[in-house]
């Protein structure tokens, strides 16, 4: 699969050059259908995996952004040692522990601490003296992944003395990445990145208190979610299930396309209390979407948004 | 394959079969293109600089320009940029929509996937130590755009685009490589000459005039 991919041979490569390629870029980087593969085919295919993976197991990818989930069924079906995308139907519908794997490669986000420190710094000088008016204060990070930003956001609290007063809700859709979530262990070779984004974050303090290095991970002070409650939720299929006052929601819209993007904006504005802070991913916007005009921008350039009508 | 079993939608032009038929057609001349996908890495400011001079301001084509970069950077690569050209430099955001004689920088730290009608931002894993990737943007430029999509491979010390740019080529696509001799590094445009033999390769200087002459349709307009 992977030979029929990289080899140049298809538009006249010499063999020299064919051998030249394979030595220097082993493999390929770029999961994908082989050339000449059908592309209206492909998408009848994609569609119809889909269709059946949500018939059969309730979860809906189908409004997915295309050309990522192509990316990544493209890698499953590599993984799987397959040959297309119709044998991936049939491999995810016979047997859940291959539907299981492709869930994680579907569903998995992956992130950083204080990632974009910008944002927090912001988050830190707009929103915090906003949150200090509210005698409670309820949160919800919605497709937290594997927790980073919970955490990042549990330290920004917790040094703005408003930790106690926070009830924080961190949904997912995929299980796996709730309990590693929970667990709170991230891998101790990216702390040094943390740390500098923690630092120009803002953070005043060291950033090394805030965890415990064993063997190769970095053990979070479990403190830091003592108010947090980790859950599993789908925003394609699932409703509201409170009213909060401030929702994290960043770099997990760019993976749904611009209806499904509406329907969870719609969600997430029934969600929040009037004047409650939505906060997108600082490359997501609202521009695109019909909320645009339901919310002001606290921050333009770190996609901080206020619900006022 | 009896006749009745035909695919009901035709393939498009897809694959190397295809695009043979197409150099001897002679209306191939007159595709109108959708989108140009510009890649580069060690080199790419200067170079960037030298093609947007060449662009007229009535220029139609969406340009969009992965330039590999420290994922902090700020906006100053598109400061930078507009600063060469009358045309409008933005750094994309997610579902922007693909507007003509406009070029889009791919934002530090996100892969840019080119849809038909828009951007997507995508954080899945870096492909060869790249974020954004040229492999990436220009195999979805390809994807969605098919014989419609433009490639330019220039000046970088890796081989980033070789791959994205031969998937253009496969579909029918216009695939030019910087001419490797007037490159600031020429490990890039040599890495994709040797996956994309068949490139259109010109002179750095040459490259903004020839897009400038390429024929443009409207990006809105249905890719296939």
């Amino acid at each position: 699969m992977a030979v029929s991919l990289t080899a140049p041979a298809a538009t006249g490569g010499t063999p020299e050059a064919a051998l030249a390629t394979t030595e220097e870029r082993p493999g390929t980087s770029m999961p994908g259908p082989p050339p000449g593969y059908n592309p209206d085919l492909e998408r009848i295919e994609i569609e119809l995996l889909l269709e059946g993976v949500f018939r059969q197991y309730g979860f809906d990818f189908r409004s997915y952004a295309y050309a990522s989930i192509r990316r990544r069924l493209w890698k499953r079906v590599e993984a799987e040692g397959l040959a297309n995308l119709s044998d991936l139907q049939s491999r995810v519908l016979h047997d859940s522990d291959a539907m299981e794997r492709m869930i994680l490669d579907l569903s998995v986000n992956v992130t950083a601490m204080f990632r974009d420190p910008l944002f927090y710094a912001a988050f830190r000088d707009v929103v915090i003296p906003l949150l200090r008016t509210y005698p409670f204060i309820r949160i919800w990070h919605a497709g937290c992944s594997t927790g980073e930003e919970v955490y990042s956001v549990a330290i920004l609290l917790e040094e703005a003395g408003l930790y106690d007063r926070a009830r924080v809700y961190a949904t997912d859709i995929n299980d796996v990445v709730l309990q590693q979530a929970r667990r709170g262990i991230f891998p101790l070779e990216r702390m040094q990145e943390y740390t500098e984004n923690y630092i120009r974050a803002g953070g005043a303090r060291s950033f090394s208190e805030y965890y415990t290095a064993k063997y190769d991970g970095a053990l979070f002070d479990q403190r830091l979610v003592r108010n947090v409650v980790f859950a599993q939720h789908n925003l394609v299929t699932d409703r509201s299930f409170s009213e909060f006052h401030v929702i994290f929601c960043r770099n997990v819209l760019i993976y749904f396309d611009k209806d499904l993007q509406d329907r969870v904006h719609s969600l997430f504005y029934e969600s929040l209390v009037r004047l409650g802070v939505l906060c997108l991913g600082s490359k997501e916007s609202l521009k695109f979407s019909k909320y645009d005009t339901c919310y002001e921008k606290l921050d333009a350039t770190e996609k901080i948004y206020r619900k006022i009508r | 394959m009896k006749n009745w079993m035909r695919p009901k939608r035709s393939t498009g032009k897809s694959g190397d079969q295809q695009r043979a038929s197409d150099d001897a057609d002679p209306t191939a001349a007159t595709v109108a293109y959708h989108v140009v996908v510009i890649g580069t890495s060690w080199g790419g400011l200067a170079a960037l600089r030298v093609i947007f001079e060449h662009l007229p301001a009535e220029f139609s084509l969406p340009v969009a320009v992965v330039q590999h970069r420290h994922r902090d950077s700020d906006g100053l690569l598109a400061r930078f940029l507009q600063e060469q050209t009358r045309l409008r430099v933005c750094e994309v955001e997610d579902k922007q929509t693909i507007q003509a004689g406009a070029i889009f920088i791919a934002p530090p730290n996100y892969h840019l996937l080119i849809e038909q009608g828009h951007f997507s931002l995508s954080l899945e894993a870096p492909v060869r130590y790249s974020r954004p990737s040229i492999d990436v943007a220009m195999t979805s430029a390809a994807d969605a755009y098919g014989h419609r999509a433009v490639g330019v491979v220039l000046t970088g010390a890796n081989a980033d685009g070789a791959e994205g740019l031969r998937r253009i080529a496969d579909m029918g696509g216009l695939a030019i490589i910087q001419q490797p001799t007037t490159a600031e590094v020429r490990t890039m445009p040599d890495a994709a000459l040797r996956w994309v033999p068949t490139a259109r390769v010109l002179p750095l200087d040459r490259i903004g005039p020839f897009l400038a002459a390429l024929p443009a349709a409207h990006p809105q307009a249905a890719a296939r």
